[in-house]
C-alpha cells in the first residue's frame, strides 16, 4: 500500500539511466522482486528529498561564501540557532519516521518465510492454490534441488510453472551459502543443520540466472544455475524428462556428488531415495551417522550421560572431507597439499581449458528450450545403489533443527 | 604521570590582577591527575566484556551436549562450592592486606598477601582436579559445545587467576625490594580491583554455570 | 629438508621449502622489490648513520607525537600493498569474462580479496585513526603526554607485529581464503585446513590488543589530562570523536579478542564453538563478529566527523555551528552503534520484526549524522571560506558521504537488503563511506596537521592534484560498482559469463587506475614539500589560523608540547586567546616532568611476531621459548621503576628562546 502511495516520487530521470542497461533487479519477473524493487525506488526517492538539498547547498554555500566573494555576509561569531537546530534535527527525522514505516510494514509482508498473499499486483492469490515445494540443497559448488511432490531431483537447474507460488526449503551441506535468483526474489542463506524458507512466485516464462551470493571456497565464482520459468504444460514436460533420465538419486549418489566439484553439468534424476533430504539437512547422510534432530531430541531430554562415547564418533560430520581425502573449501598452504600460491587448481576445479560454460540464456521465450545436451551429464556420479540402508528416520518428515521462524 | 593525585584547577584559579584573564599555568599549579586507576578499571571492564562474550557462548551453547554427559552427570557441587570458598576468603584476606597497607605495616601486608597467594593456588589447584577428573570420564572440551564452552568460560577465569597468583608473586618481591612507595601502592591496588573482579567474575560463574546446571 | 621427518617436523613444524613461494612470478617480482626496497633503506640508514637516532629518538620514544607519526607512515606503507591487492583485482574483474579465465586463480584472488579488507581496515584506518588521534589529542587538550606513554608505545608495535604478521603471509605460505571476516564453518578447521587463517587470526589478535590498549590509553588522557578550564563542553570537537571512538574501541574490540580466541581453539584444540556438528554454532560467530564489527565502522568514521569539523571552523574563519549538537549527536552515533549488528546479515532469516527493529536502529543513526553534515553546512553559511587542500577534501567528503549514506540507509530496509545483499551495490556502498569518509578524512587531517608535525605545509599543487585524482577516481571506480549491483552481480567473484557486463568492470578498473595517480600525487606531495620546506616553512606554528590549542605552540612542538599549561576559558581556546590579545611568555620556566624512553615497547613487539609465527607454523619449542621471553621481558619491565625525568630548566630556556627569536624575526 505505502509503496503504491509513494510510486509517485519515482524519480523518472533516474529510472530512464537505469533501464539503459540490464539491469536484472530492476526489471524483475517475480511478483516478490518487483515488490523488492519498488521499495528501492521509492525508498531512494524517499532520500533524494533530503540528499538533492544538502548536496546542492553544500556546492553552493562552497561557491558563495568562498573567501575572493567579498559581497558575500561574514558573520564570524553566528555559530547557534535554535530554529535551524530544530530543523537540522527533524528534518532527517522525518524522513526516517516515513522510512521506518515503511520498513516496518514492508518487512513484515515481503518476510520470506511468509507464504505468499498474491501473485501479482493484480492478481490475488487463487483460493485452492497448492504451491510448489522445491528442497534446496548447497553442494560444493553446485546446486542440488529436490522436488519432493513430483519425486525428481535435479542438479544446477530448477523450473517452475508460471504463477504458482513455490516454496523453497533451503540448506547447504558443507559451509555458508546464499539462494539468489535476483529475477524471482531476495536472497536467504543456505545454512548446514539448518533450513532457511523463502516463498515466491515467477510471473513470466523465460531463464533466469541462479547463484550463490555467499562466498563459500575455491568453485564459488562458478556455483551458478538456471531457473526456468514454464507454462503448466512446459512444466509438466520437464518433469516427464526427469523422470525418463532413468538416473536414481540414491545415498550413494549422493555422497559421492557432494564431494566438491565447479561447473557441475545440468543432471536429472529419475527418483531419489526417501527421506535423503531430511537426511542432508540433518547431517546424516552417510550411512552409521546421527540424524541432528534424534541428537537435539536427546539434548532435550538432558544428554545422554557419561557412557555416551560412541555418540560422539556418529556425530562427527565436518571431519568427513579429511576422511576422504577431499581438500577443505578454503584450504591454503599446509592442509592443502599444493604448495605455496601453487598454480595448480585445488580440488574439484577444472582446469582452465575444458571447463564448460553454464551460461544462462536471455530472453523470454523458452517453451522449445532443449535440455537433452544436459540430461547425461555427471560422468562421476556413482552407479545407482539400491537406497534400502536405513537406520535414521528415513523417510519421516524432517524435523529442521534450528529453524529461526516459523 | 605525577604520582599524587591532585585536585583539579579550574580556569578562575588562574585569575590574574584585577579580570585580566591569564592564558598559562606560570607557576606549574596544575598536575593532571594520574590516570592509572581509571584507565586500569577501564581495562577490567574490557575484560568483563570478555567474559560477557563467554557467558553469552555459553548461554548459547550451554545445552549443546551432543547426545553426551550433561551438566548434572559432571558436576561435583559439594567440589565447587569448596573451591568457592577458596576463592572468596582469598578476597578477604586480600583485604586485610590492603587494610595493613592503609597503616604502612609492611610485613603484615606482605604475610596476608602470601595467605591470599595460597588460597588462590589450592582454588587452581582445585579447578585443575576438576577439569583432569572431567577428562578422565571422557568429557573433554571436543566433547561436545556445552563442554568447550564450560572449560573455555572456568578456564579463561582460572587463567586470570594464575596470572593473577604470578602477578601477587612479583608485587610481594617488589615490596621486598623498595617497601611501600606510591608506586608499589598503586599496583597492590590495582591487583585488588583485579582480585576482585575475579572474585565477582566467579560468583557468575558459579551461580550460572553450576548451580543453574545442576539445580 | 631433512632425512628423518620426525625431527623436521620437530624442527620446524609443517614449514617446509614448499611454503616459499618460488614459481610464483607476481610474488618473485615482489619479493625482489621489497628486498631491493629494503636493502636499499637498510643500505642508507647505514651510511647515513640513522640506526642510533632512529632507535633513540623514534623506536623507543614515547613521545606521542613520533608515535603518532608512526602509527601513519605505517598506515601509508600498509595502503600500498592494500591498495596493491585492490589493482589486482580490478584487473582480473576487468579481463575474466567467457573463455578468459584472468590472469588470478581462485585460490589466489581469494586470499586477494581478503587480505584486501583485512589490510584497509586494520593496517590503514585503523593505523591512520590512531595516529591521529595520537598526534592532535594531546596537544588540543594542553597535555603533554599521554596518560600511560610506555603503553602507547608497546601498543604501536603490537599493531605493527600484526602487519608484519600479515605481510609475512606472503613471501612463508598463504594468507585466508576466507573474506575479511573469516565465517565459520568455512575458516573452521576442516574447511580451512592450512596457515592462511591462522596468519589472520594472529595478526588480528596481536594488533587487536595493540588497539584495545591505546583506546584505554588515550580515554584516560581525555578524561584526566585536560588543561585547566576545559570542561568536557568545551573540548575541541576533534578530541570529542576521539573520545567516543576510544570508548567504542575499548567496548567492542574484546568481543573481537573473544571470538577469534574461540575460532583458534575449534581450529587448535578441536572445540565445537562454531562448527557444524556437535553442537556448533556457526550463527553465533557470525553475530558475535558484527557486534565488534559494526562498532568498528564508527571507530573508524568518528574521527574523521572530528577532523571535517575542525577543518570547516578553521578554514570557513568561523565558529563551529552547533557545538553542542555536534557533541550529542557524536554521543548518541557512539551508543546506537551498539544496536544494528544485525543489519549485516538480514539474509540468515531472522524473522521481520528483528529484522525490521535493527533495520529502523541503523536509520536512526542518519539522523546525528544527517545533523553533523547540516552542522558543517551552517558552518560554511556566512563564512568566509579558503579552499585550501583540506577543504577541498571537506566538500569532496560532504557530497561523496552523503551519496553513501543514503545507499547505506537504503541498505538498511531489509527486503531492499535481500536483494542488494553481498552485491557489488554493498561493495560499492562500503566504499562510498570508508574512502569517502574516513581515507578523505585522514587525508584531510594530515594536510591539515602536517605544518604542526613537521614545521612546513604540504605543497598545495600537488595536493590538489592528488584530491581531485582521488576524488573522480573513486566516482570512477564504484559508480559502476553500484549499477553492477542492480544488474545482479554478487562481490568475491573471480570470473564472470556475461560479456555484457565487462564494460562497467573496465570503467571500474580505468577508477581505480585515477586512484593509483591519485595515491602517487599525495607521494609526490610528501617529496614535493620536502624539497621545498623552506618555502614552505612555518615559522608562527599556526598556518592556518587556527581555533584550538595544538596552534598555540610552536611547529614542530617541542618535545613538551607547552612550555607552560595552557588554560583555557572558551571554546576555540587558541582562537579565544589570540582574540583577547594574549602574549606568549618569554621567561620564568620552569623544569618538566616527562617520561623517559624505553625499549621494551618494540621487544615486546618482535617478540609477538616470533611466538605467532611459531603458532601459525605449529613450531611449538619456538612458541614456548618466545612466549617465555614475553613473560620474562614484560615481569622485568615491571622492576624498571625509573621511567621519568625532568627537562632541565635551562634546555626549556634554549628551545624557548630559539623561538622567541623565531618569531620575533618573522616580524
Amino acid at each position: 500500500m505505502t509503496v503504491r502511495i509513494l510510486r509517485p516520487l519515482l524519480l523518472l530521470p533516474v529510472f530512464g539511466l537505469l533501464s539503459g542497461c540490464n539491469m536484472v533487479l530492476m526489471q524483475p519477473s517475480g511478483d516478490i522482486a518487483m515488490r523488492q524493487r519498488d521499495l528501492i525506488l521509492a525508498s531512494t526517492g524517499l532520500m533524494l528529498l533530503i540528499i538533492i538539498p544538502v548536496i546542492a547547498a553544500t556546492l553552493f554555500f562552497a561557491w558563495r561564501y568562498r573567501a575572493s566573494n567579498k559581497a558575500a555576509t561574514y558573520d564570524p561569531d553566528w555559530h547557534h540557532s535554535t530554529h535551524l537546530e530544530v530543523l537540522i534535527w527533524s528534518a532527517p527525522l522525518v524522513i526516517v519516521i516515513a522510512l521506518g514505516a515503511l520498513t516496518w510494514i514492508s518487512t513484515h509482508t515481503l518476510d520470506p518465510y511468509r507464504p505468499l498473499s498474491r501473485l501479482d499486483a493484480s492478481r490475488p492469490l487463487p483460493k485452492d492454490v497448492k504451491p510448489l515445494v522445491v528442497e534446496v540443497v548447497a553442494l560444493d559448488w553446485k546446486w542440488l534441488f529436490f522436488y519432493p511432490d513430483q519425486g525428481i531431483a535435479t542438479v544446477n537447474e530448477i523450473a517452475a510453472p508460471v504463477d504458482v507460488p513455490i516454496t523453497f526449503k533451503i540448506t547447504a551441506a558443507t559451509v555458508m551459502n546464499s539462494f539468489f535468483i535476483p529475477a524471482l526474489a531476495g536472497q536467504i542463506y543456505a545454512m548446514p543443520g539448518m533450513e532457511t524458507k523463502l516463498h515466491a512466485v515467477i510471473n513470466k516464462p523465460g531463464t533466469f540466472e541462479g547463484m550463490s551470493a555467499n562466498y563459500s571456497g575455491s568453485g564459488f565464482s562458478r556455483m551458478n544455475f538456471r531457473f526456468v520459468g514454464l507454462d503448466q504444460a512446459g512444466f509438466d514436460a520437464w518433469v516427464a524428462k526427469a523422470k525418463a533420465a532413468d538416473k536414481p538419486l540414491s545415498r550413494d549418489a549422493y555422497l559421492e556428488l557432494e564431494r566438491p566439484s565447479e561447473r557441475e553439468p545440468v543432471t536429472f534424476y529419475s527418483s531419489v531415495d526417501p527421506g535423503l533430504y531430511g537426511r542432508v539437512l540433518n547431517m546424516c547422510a552417510v550411512p552409521g551417522k546421527m540424524c541432528m534432530h534424534e541428537m537435539m531430541a536427546i539434548d532435550a531430554k538432558g544428554g545422554a550421560g557419561k557412557d555416551s562415547h560412541a555418540n560422539r564418533a556418529r556425530l562427527e560430520y565436518d571431519n568427513r572431507y579429511a576422511e576422504r581425502g577431499d581438500e577443505g573449501n578454503a584450504a591454503t598452504v599446509g592442509g592443502s597439499g599444493r604448495s605455496s600460491h601453487s598454480p595448480e587448481q585445488p580440488q574439484g576445479m577444472k582446469p582452465k581449458s575444458t571447463a564448460p560454460e553454464v551460461k544462462p540464456h536471455s530472453g523470454s521465450d523458452h517453451s522449445g528450450h532443449d535440455h537433452s545436451g544436459h540430461a547425461t551429464g555427471a560422468g562421476d556420479a556413482a552407479p545407482a545403489g539400491d537406497g534400502t540402508k536405513s537406520d535414521g528416520p528415513g523417510g519421516t518428515d524432517p524435523v529442521a533443527p534450528g529453524q529461526l521462524n516459523k | 604521570m605525577a604520582a599524587h593525585s591532585t585536585a583539579a584547577f579550574t580556569a578562575d584559579d588562574f585569575k590574574g590582577p584585577g579580570d585580566t584573564p591569564v592564558f598559562h599555568d606560570a607557576q606549574g599549579k596544575h598536575h593532571p591527575e594520574g590516570g592509572t586507576m581509571l584507565g586500569f578499571w577501564l581495562y577490567l571492564m574490557s575484560d568483563c566484556l570478555i567474559f560477557a562474550a563467554l557467558f553469552a557462548v555459553y548461554a548459547v551453547l550451554g545445552r549443546n551436549y551432543a547426545a553426551g554427559p550433561s551438566p548434572k552427570d559432571l558436576f561435583d557441587l559439594k567440589l565447587v562450592a569448596l573451591n568457592t570458598s577458596m576463592l572468596l576468603f582469598s578476597s578477604i584476606t586480600y583485604g586485610f592486606a590492603m587494610l595493613e597497607m592503609e597503616k604502612e605495616k609492611q610485613g603484615r601486608m606482605l604475610l596476608w598477601l602470601g595467605v591470599t597467594g595460597l588460597f588462590g593456588l589450592c582454588f587452581i589447584g582445585l579447578e585443575l582436579y576438576e577439569f583432569h577428573h572431567l577428562i578422565h570420564e571422557g568429557a573433554t572440551p571436543q566433547r561436545s559445545a556445552f563442554l568447550s564452552a564450560f572449560f573455555t568460560l572456568v578456564g579463561t577465569h582460572g587463567l586470570h587467576v594464575s596470572l593473577g597468583i604470578v602477578w601477587l608473586v612479583i608485587l610481594m618481591i617488589q615490596v621486598q625490594m623498595r617497601g611501600l612507595g606510591d608506586e608499589n601502592k598503586r599496583r597492590l591496588m590495582c591487583l585488588s580491583m583485579f582480585w576482585h573482579f575475579l572474585d565477582v567474575v566467579w560468583i557468575g560463574v558459579f551461580t550460572f554455570v553450576y548451580l543453574m546446571g545442576v539445580l | 629438508m631433512f632425512s628423518n621427518p620426525d625431527l623436521q617436523k620437530l624442527l620446524f613444524g609443517r614449514l617446509t621449502l614448499d611454503a616459499v613461494p618460488l614459481h610464483e612470478p607476481i610474488l618473485l617480482v615482489t619479493f625482489a622489490m621489497v628486498g631491493l626496497g629494503g636493502l636499499v633503506v637498510l643500505g642508507g640508514l647505514t651510511y647515513f648513520r640513522l640506526w642510533g637516532p632512529l632507535w633513540r629518538d623514534w623506536f623507543t620514544s614515547v613521545d606521542h607525537k613520533k608515535i603518532g607519526i608512526m602509527y601513519i607512515v605505517l598506515a601509508l606503507v600498509m595502503l600500498l600493498r592494500g591498495f596493491a591487492d585492490a589493482l589486482m583485482m580490478r584487473a582480473q574483474q576487468a579481463m575474466a569474462f567467457g573463455a578468459n579465465e584472468g590472469y588470478l586463480p581462485p585460490h589466489h584472488y581469494d586470499q586477494i580479496f581478503t587480505a584486501h579488507g583485512v589490510i584497509m581496515i586494520f593496517f590503514v584506518a585503523m593505523p591512520l585513526v590512531t595516529g591521529l588521534m595520537n598526534y592532535v589529542v594531546p596537544l588540543q587538550i594542553g597535555a603533554r603526554d599521554v596518560a600511560f606513554p610506555f603503553l602507547n608505545n608497546f601498543s604501536f608495535w603490537m599493531t605493527v607485529s600484526g602487519a608484519l604478521t600479515v605481510m609475512a603471509s606472503l613471501f612463508v605460505g598463504e594468507f585466508a581464503r576466507t573474506g575479511w571476516l573469516a565465517y565459520p564453518p568455512l575458516s573452521g578447521p576442516a574447511m580451512s585446513p592450512g596457515v592462511g587463517v591462522d596468519y589472520y587470526i594472529w595478526a588480528l589478535q596481536i594488533a587487536g590488543i595493540g588497539t584495545l590498549l591505546s583506546g584505554i590509553n588515550l580515554i584516560a588522557t581525555i578524561v584526566k589530562m585536560r588543561a585547566p578550564g576545559m570542561s568536557m563542553m568545551r573540548m575541541p570537537i576533534f578530541t570529542w570523536t576521539s573520545l567516543c571512538t576510544n570508548i567504542l574501541i575499548v567496548a567492542a574490540f574484546p568481543v573481537l579478542t573473544a571470538v577469534l580466541s574461540m575460532l583458534s581453539l575449534d581450529r587448535y584444540v578441536g572445540t565445537h564453538f562454531f562448527s557444524n556438528d556437535l553442537g556448533g554454532n556457526p550463527m553465533m560467530y557470525v553475530n558475535l563478529v558484527w557486534i565488534w564489527g559494526h562498532p568498528e565502522v564508527y571507530i573508524l568514521i568518528l574521527p574523521a566527523f572530528g577532523v571535517f569539523s575542525e577543518i570547516v571552523a578553521t578554514f570557513s574563519r568561523k565558529r563551529l555551528f552547533g557545538y553542542a549538537s555536534m557533541v550529542y549527536a557524536t554521543v548518541v552515533i557512539t551508543i546506537l552503534s551498539y544496536l544494528v549488528w544485525l543489519h549485516h546479515f538480514f539474509t540468515m532469516g531472522s524473522g521481520a520484526s528483528v529484522n525490521s527493529f535493527f533495520g529502523i536502529t541503523t536509520m536512526i543513526i542518519s539522523i546525528p549524522t544527517g545533523a553533523k553534515i547540516f552542522n558543517w553546512l551552517f558552518t560554511m553559511y556566512r563564512g568566509r571560506i579558503d579552499f585550501d587542500v583540506p577543504m577541498l577534501w571537506t566538500v569532496g567528503f560532504m557530497v561523496t558521504f552523503t551519496v553513501g549514506g543514503m545507499t547505506g540507509v537504503l541498505l538498511a530496509v531489509p527486503p531492499a537488503d535481500f536483494v542488494l545483499h553481498n552485491s557489488l551495490f554493498l561493495v560499492a556502498h562500503f566504499h562510498n563511506v570508508i574512502i569517502g569518509g574516513v581515507l578523505f578524512g585522514m587525508l584531510a587531517g594530515i594536510t591539515y596537521w602536517f605544518p604542526k608535525a613537521f614545521g612546513y605545509k604540504l605543497d598545495p599543487f600537488w595536493g590538489k592534484t592528488s584530491f581531485w585524482f582521488w576524488l573522480t577516481g573513486f566516482w570512477f571506480a564504484f559508480m559502476p560498482l553500484y549499477i553492477l549491483g542492480l544488474m545482479g552481480v554478487t562481490r568475491r567473484v573471480q570470473h564472470f559469463d556475461d560479456p555484457s557486463l565487462q564494460i562497467w568492470f573496465v570503467i571500474a578498473a580505468f577508477g581505480a587506475f585515477l586512484i593509483l595517480l591519485g595515491i602517487a600525487s599525495f607521494i609526490v606531495t610528501l617529496v614535493v614539500s620536502f624539497l621545498r620546506r623552506e618555502e614552505l616553512r612555518d615559522l608562527t606554528g599556526d598556518p592556518w589560523n587556527g581555533r584550538t590549542l595544538e596552534w598555540a605552540t610552536s611547529s614542530p612542538p617541542p618535545d613538551y608540547n607547552f612550555a607552560f599549561t595552557p588554560v583555557v576559558h572558551d571554546h576555540d581556546a587558541w582562537w579565544d586567546m589570540k582574540k583577547r590579545g594574549y602574549v606568549r611568555p618569554v621567561s620564568g620556566f620552569n623544569k618538566i616532568h616527562m617520561p623517559r624512553s624505553t625499549a621494551a615497547g618494540i621487544i615486546l613487539g618482535m617478540l609477538s611476531i616470533v611466538f605467532s609465527f611459531a603458532m601459525i607454523w605449529y613450531i611449538w619449542w619456538l612458541a614456548a621459548l618466545s612466549f617465555v621471553a614475553l613473560a620474562v621481558v614484560t615481569i622485568g619491565h615491571t622492576f624498571n621503576y625509573a621511567r621519568d625525568f625532568y627537562i632541565p630548566v635551562d634546555e626549556v630556556v634554549r628551545t624557548e628562546n630559539a623561538r622567541t627569536a623565531l618569531l620575533a624575526e618573522r616580524v
